[in-house]
């Protein structure tokens, strides 16, 4: 019978009905210090250290501090005390401030090679997601989950329904994958695949990079996706094959995980990639979102005028028209080495816009190390760009990176709730193109037909 | 976890949609180690609005894909803090969903119509056992998992449950764990 991508791994992982075995687990600061009391208190251990890493992300400071002991703020400096220990305690591997590895949780895994096709993946963090790039089932877990897997290795779990999202057509000249998941979002609502493992297939996929895969599964989580997949190929094989933790030749297995030809899905869906433009939200959830080339759109319910309100805007204003006081260039969703290039070749020799302040902050020192001996921190810095040190930063303002009350962004992250970058901060979600235009003539621009000149 | 089978009472009513984790329980509070004492959070921001109104009924009547967002289940933490037994609404994130059946949280999944009747009633009873909610004029069913039913009526120990199924987990990884990669075998 013909099994779809979602099925053959799950069927591979069914340890009893519902419960599911889970190959890697990825353990933050934020979401384990309860899960990690939870064995404490009740004597239990971790099963499989072996299978799970920790790294600290979102309390940690990209201003260089490279010791835990440095970070100023105090619950933030406990956090990621408390990973530091319970790692320690339980014999789970950790990159914590200083080390070499620490980054993203999202960017650290697949860098490393952790990440690999045909695997089972949690964390406690929505952002999951982006792992299925890799032909991965992997799930955001919250963590009286996180402390279920790491006594037991295994998820209770009722098989999710299976939805199938094919793009017809390629992406235009300056579209990337953000813009692709953008829009997806935009067409689906942000309850669009809510209870659906989504796999994503099409020409636009099968010709993307690694990194605009890890972009578009990773925002599966804001049209309420269980997970997002993409089925393993030539492209994620030579990505994997050759990092630290991954096999030296492509394992056998690794070529059936795909969904064969005559695989059914719950629900399916076809969208147009060709059609598909530059995109830019407008308001307080990534489904509120325009082509760079339309206008903030007439409120149609409670929640538009809500939205219009918090955000300051008028219906009508063309997007391009829309003035920004800060540009950030990061989070799990668009901070590694392809999306800065992709954000360099933009900003090359110009400069930021008077009155704005942009932000680069690469998603693991990894990144940060491969993009500085390509030279591409002295073109951000030359620009006028703050070249950051490794973590989440702005994209949820847990640490020192925050936009202030009013302040409007040109963001890269996945999230444009309110108060999501800083109380009252306003967020637009651009792909990093579309970011680095906007730093440089300090409002919107269509990335497709701009010159570089201020206007 | 305690057991559920009744929650019965008064119905606070939060009409908004897509109402996300970030705000039920905003970043900042996040840094907390500890799993109680949230409630007091609960709502930081949108608590300050002038017509804000939550009294802290057993029961919360509340809008379509209520919990999007974030994992964090801090959200559920405040929300069963404040006082909270029961969250109504036409929809809810996933993993918010699952967070809160860890904690004996119970959602209850109604058509709007249904939240609109039970909001207006101003009270209602939910029925685990019969997955029955009763309010002055009507009635109504919700589905729920069967063994998220079984876990919340007995109260049982997600964990315990799952380590008495060791045997199987030990022959699953003695015969079909894939190999590596071991986290622990990195430089």
């Amino acid at each position: 019978m013909a099994r779809s991508l979602f099925e053959k791994i799950w069927e591979d992982h069914e340890v009893a009905p519902s419960l599911m075995y889970v190959d890697l687990h990825l353990v933050h600061e934020v979401t384990s210090p309860q899960a990690f009391d939870g064995l404490r208190l009740n004597g239990r251990r971790v099963r499989r250290p072996d299978r799970t890493v920790a790294t600290a992300d979102h309390n940690v400071p990209t201003d260089g501090t490279m010791a835990v002991a440095r970070i100023k703020d105090e619950l933030s400096r406990i956090q990621v005390e408390a990973l530091e220990r319970n790692c320690a305690e339980f014999g789970i591997p950790i990159y914590s401030l200083g080390s070499m590895h620490q980054g993203i949780v999202h960017v650290i895994g697949p860098e490393l090679g952790l990440t690999q096709p045909g695997m089972t993946i949690v964390c406690g963090d929505s952002h999951t997601a982006t792992h299925g790039a890799f032909g991965a089932l992997a799930i955001g877990i919250g963590t009286s989950e996180v402390e279920h897997v790491l006594a037991t290795q295994c998820l209770v779990q009722t098989k999710p329904r299976s939805m199938r999202i094919h793009y017809d057509g390629g992406l235009g000249f300056g579209v990337t994958p953000k813009d692709l998941i953008l829009a997806t979002i935009g067409e689906i609502g942000v309850d669009g695949a809510v209870g659906h493992v989504v796999e994503y297939s099409g020409a636009a996929i099968e010709s993307m990079s690694m990194e605009g895969r890890m972009t578009v599964c990773n925002m599966t989580i804001e049209a309420g996706g269980r997970a997002g997949m993409i089925a393993a190929d030539e492209t994620t094989f030579e990505y994997v094959i050759g990092r630290p933790g991954a096999p030296t030749a492509v394992p056998v297995e690794w070529r059936a995980l795909r969904s064969d030809p005559q695989a059914s899905f719950d629900r399916e869906v076809v969208l147009d990639a060709a059609g598909i433009s530059p995109m830019v939200t407008w308001g307080t959830t990534p489904g509120m979102v325009v082509p760079v080339t339309g206008e903030v759109p007439e409120p149609s319910s409670e929640q538009d005028l809500r939205a219009l309100d918090y955000m300051g805007l008028d219906a009508g204003t063309p997007i391009e028209q829309i003035k920004l006081d800060r540009v950030f260039i990061g989070s799990c969703t668009n901070s590694r080495i392809g999306d800065l290039r992709a954000a360099a070749e933009i900003i090359r020799g110009r400069r930021v816009a008077d009155g704005v302040y942009a932000m680069v902050v690469p998603g693991s020192n990894a990144v940060k190390a491969q993009a500085e001996a390509e030279g591409l921190d002295r073109v951000f810095s030359e620009a006028g760009f703050d070249w950051r040190g490794a973590g989440c930063s702005m994209c949820l303002g847990m640490n020192p990176d925050v936009a202030a009350a009013g302040e409007r962004v040109a963001s890269t992250s996945n999230r444009n709730f309110e108060g999501r970058q800083g109380r009252g901060a306003r967020s637009h979600l651009v792909s990093p193109q579309m970011a680095a235009a906007a730093a440089l003539a300090g409002h919107f621009v269509d990335v497709r037909e701009w010159d570089g000149a201020q206007r | 976890m305690r057991a559920i089978e009744t929650i019965t009472g008064r119905v606070s009513v939060l009409r908004r949609d897509d109402v996300d984790t970030d705000q039920i329980i905003p970043k900042q509070f996040l840094k907390r180690i500890e799993r109680t004492g949230f409630g007091r959070f609960l709502f930081y921001d949108w608590a300050k609005e002038p017509d804000w109104e939550l009294p802290a009924n057993p029961i919360l009547v509340a809008g379509r894909n209520f919990g999007c967002g974030s994992s964090r289940e801090h959200a559920p933490w405040a929300l069963e803090d404040y006082g909270f037994q029961a969250i109504i609404a036409p929809s809810f994130g996933d993993i918010f969903r699952t967070n809160c059946t860890k904690i004996g949280l119970l959602p209850v999944t109604l058509a709007r119509a249904d939240c609109d009747a039970i909001a207006r009633a101003g009270e209602a009873q939910i029925d685990l056992a019969s997955q029955e909610v009763r309010w002055p004029g009507g009635t109504a069913t919700f589905e729920i998992d069967p063994g998220v039913k079984r876990r919340l009526l007995g109260g049982f120990d997600d964990i315990a449950l799952t380590l008495a199924q060791g045997t199987e987990i030990d022959a699953y990884e003695r015969d079909r764990e894939r190999p590596g990669p071991a986290t622990t075998a990195l430089p």
